[in-house]
């Protein structure tokens, strides 16, 4: 499979390859220009799709399984817990501009900075180095190149993923936890420590 | 199967501005999130789009790790700004201006 740039490509792939773009990039718009949290997290889901979409085109099958269900099925869904717990889902007014000029100039920034990354990646031909330093991939069984090679090469990464897994519920745990004075009879006191320091700002 | 590289690394490379944008622009902390999880998608497409060109399962096993790493990241981010909303009521981050001199 040398030159993939120059083989055929059928119709059915680009069709594939232009609906995942449009569903990732209009889903990506869709997030920053939503009012409303609630619509940005439904847009995130049409991105994240896209992204699997994407994944199952280029034969990671395995991968665009886990990005629905971890992703789709995880992520965006503890995402929404939060914004109705919160009861942060009313619109943010997207029209102020706490900053004068700092929207155009970040918009302006970002597009510059994109453009000279896309303008880098034609320059250098996309990509380079060398093909299967690891392992190569396996397009009919992608689910077993990769569990070999996280249990060989990776396994240290591995094993870190883990201890990082309990560190993240350990603090969640603790971040999310009401401190224990709130529940003895001294509130009154810490929140009128909350209000003189809002006094003072 | 044969879609060039280029096309992928094109579509990454704008989710990634796109994911970019939203962070500076965005003022609620749960949307500059979800915006941080648009550039870290991007990532993973241009790492699957050069595990499948230069045929090297690596590319994939990292995309593996950093939905690890996404998983965390959110978990405790999320703690944070749910932290922050009791204080403060509010997950507009131009509230957050204690440190203000």
């Amino acid at each position: 499979m040398t030159g993939v740039l120059a083989t055929a490509r059928t119709v059915p792939d680009v069709l594939v390859f232009i609906a995942s773009a449009a569903i990732i990039l209009g889903g990506a718009v869709g997030v920053v220009a939503s009012k409303n949290p609630v619509h940005s997290a439904l847009n995130l889901i049409a991105t994240l799709i896209g992204i699997a979409l994407a994944f199952v085109e280029q034969q990671a099958n395995f991968l665009a399984a886990v990005q629905i269900i971890v992703y789709a099925g995880a992520i965006v869904i503890l995402f929404l817990f939060v914004i109705m717990f919160l009861g942060v889902d009313r619109n943010e007014s997207i029209r102020l501009e706490p900053l004068s000029g700092q929207r155009p100039l970040a918009v302006g920034a970002v597009a510059v900075v994109t453009g000279g990354l896309i303008a880098l990646m034609a320059a250098g031909g996309w990509y380079s180095g060398a093909t299967s330093v690891i392992a190569p991939t396996d397009p009919s069984n992608d689910v077993g190149a990769l569990g070999k090679v996280i249990f060989t090469s990776y396994l240290f990464a591995f094993e870190a993923t883990a201890l990082l897994l309990i560190i993240a519920v350990v603090g969640a745990v603790l971040l999310a936890r009401r401190p224990p004075a709130s529940l003895d009879a001294v509130p009154r006191a810490d929140e009128h420590a909350v209000a003189a320091g809002e006094e003072l700002t | 199967m044969t879609i060039p590289a280029a096309w992928y690394l094109i579509v990454s490379a704008l989710l990634f501005g796109i994911g970019a944008t939203g962070v500076l622009v965005r003022r609620n902390a749960l949307v500059m999130f979800m915006c941080i999880e648009l550039m870290l998608n991007a990532a993973n497409l241009a790492l699957v789009t050069f595990a499948r060109v230069l045929h090297d399962v690596g590319g994939q096993a990292t995309v593996f790790f950093v939905l690890v790493v996404a998983a965390a990241e959110v978990t405790v981010g999320l703690g944070i700004v749910v932290a922050i909303f009791r204080k403060r009521h509010s997950a507009i981050v131009d509230d957050l201006h204690e440190l203000q001199g």
